[in-house]
């Protein structure tokens, strides 16, 4: 099984739902300064969303900066969204965005923290996905 | 204005310096977002409001002159006590504009009501709003936390319940009749409230878990322990008053659901953990899709019949991008 990259902003959302999954993850750091992690496995992006109604500024821009390093997006496999389904055609949208960009797939998305069936559906999904042939080298 | 101790200086807002990046990403998105009534064509839904029957035509007026309170409260009392608290000048002028949009969006209802109603029909609402007891205690559970001399921290709570929680029993009637392409111009308007609610909601929430990490443990377990009690307090209170509305249509059960998915994710606004178990929270799909219109494809807000354009999807700000 290899890892996770997630963002979280100051609300913790995320944070609080990659705790649930008890797997390791690397933190996508909220300030500018602070050092990117520099996976050296491939590994699956948790990524909120922060568009306004128009969808622009879905992806932070620490996560930009993140993918923007061609080794570190080389190891990109997939993205799972996170948001919340009251900004309708929005939901998730960071998450969509990052995998057109990187030509991987979105492979589940959770509101907020997630709920226990979140954790346990994307807990099971990550490792078939992790056992399936040719993601890894 | 943070500062009214005498010699003190008058403090103008200066957002080239701010004290937390969270209060200017609310303010861009509330700003981007903003909307009025009168850009929805509301006067599309003249002929599906003729096909509901009478009852179902009562309990759409009633519920939506709940809401009208729900946002009056959070625009005349809850916004501008939350203003008192802010810890920064940025986060004032958000709540400012949270205050506004409510007025807006209890204005958005007169709207609705004048395109669809008559004057009588109404006037019953109101009057009856004044008179529903439930309505009138989950409104007074509130606004006893927003009283002078209560906890900041409290007030924030009780602000994310409202914002988060208990604008959904009503909520849930459009959602419905849109999954039944019923009023769907109206669900178009509704879900403008929707998202905005939901902005509000995370950051009021964000504000309350920043002022969480300046207590101590013992302080921390108080305020939780007073969440859930608040909690507890106000879901009686709504699954009454979902029962008086709903019964009648059969769909208490369902908006039962529907107000536990809620709950939970007001709690989560707040750093804490769900209360139902997610057995409580099977909301109808259909619910569910009426929400998310169209997230998939980012095809913003089609097949309602609305004209109303939110804005192409600017989906990548290409310039970030090195790729």
């Amino acid at each position: 099984m290899s890892g996770l990259v997630f963002f979280s902003s100051g609300s913790g959302n995320t944070a609080r739902f990659v705790a649930s999954l008890g797997l390791p993850g690397q933190r996508i750091p909220i300030r500018q300064d602070d050092p990117m992690p520099s996976p050296d496995a491939p590994y699956v992006l948790i990524c909120p969303t922060y568009a306004d109604g128009t969808g622009a500024g879905a992806v932070p821009k620490q996560v930009i900066r993140f993918l923007n390093d061609p080794a570190r997006r080389a190891l990109i496999r997939g993205v799972i969204g996170a948001g919340n389904r009251n900004f309708g055609p929005t939901f998730g949208l960071a998450a969509r965005i990052i995998a057109d960009k990187c030509k991987i797939p979105v492979l589940d998305r959770f509101e907020l923290a997630g709920t226990e069936t979140d954790t346990a559906r994307i807990r099971d999904g990550l490792e078939q996905f992790w056992g399936m042939p040719c993601l890894t080298p | 204005m943070k500062d009214h101790v005498m010699g003190a200086p008058a403090r103008a807002i200066n957002w080239n310096r701010l004290q937390d990046e969270k209060d200017l990403e609310v303010w861009n998105r509330l700003t981007v977002n903003f909307w009025l009534p009168e850009k929805v064509p509301l006067s599309n839904d003249v002929q599906s409001w003729a096909t509901l029957r009478p009852e179902e035509r009562e309990l759409t007026i009633r519920v939506f002159t709940g809401l009208t309170l729900l946002d009056t409260i959070q625009n005349t009392v809850g916004a501008p006590v939350l203003m008192k608290d802010a810890v920064t000048p940025h986060e004032e002028a958000v709540l400012s504009n949270i205050a506004f949009m409510e007025a807006v969006h209890a204005r958005s209802y007169s709207s609705i009501f004048s395109t669809l109603c008559s004057t009588r029909e109404v006037d019953e609402a109101f009057r009856w709003s004044e008179e529903n007891q439930h309505l009138q205690q989950k409104a007074r559970l509130i606004l006893d936390e927003y009283e002078v001399g209560s906890d900041p921290l409290k007030r924030k709570i009780a602000s994310v319940f409202l914002e988060s929680f208990l604008f959904y029993s009503g909520f849930y009637l459009p959602m419905h009749w849109s999954s039944r392409a019923k009023l769907t111009n109206t669900a178009d308007l509704i879900r403008l409230i929707i998202r905005d609610e939901a902005v509000h909601g995370y950051y009021i929430g964000y504000k309350f878990q920043r002022a969480m990490e300046k207590l101590d443990e013992a302080k921390r377990n108080e305020m939780k322990d007073f969440a859930f009690a608040l909690m507890f307090d106000l879901y009686e209170i709504e699954a009454h008053y979902a029962e008086e509305l709903y019964d009648g249509i059969g769909l208490t059960e369902e908006v039962k659901a529907f107000l536990h998915y809620n709950a939970n994710k007001a709690l989560q606004n707040l750093g804490f953990e769900a209360l139902f178990p997610p057995a409580a929270c099977e909301v109808n799909p259909a619910i569910l899709s009426a929400l998310s219109t169209d997230s998939e494809n980012h095809d913003f807000f089609s097949g309602s019949g609305s004209s109303y354009v939110i804005g192409k999807a600017v989906a990548t700000e290409d310039e970030d991008w090195d790729f």
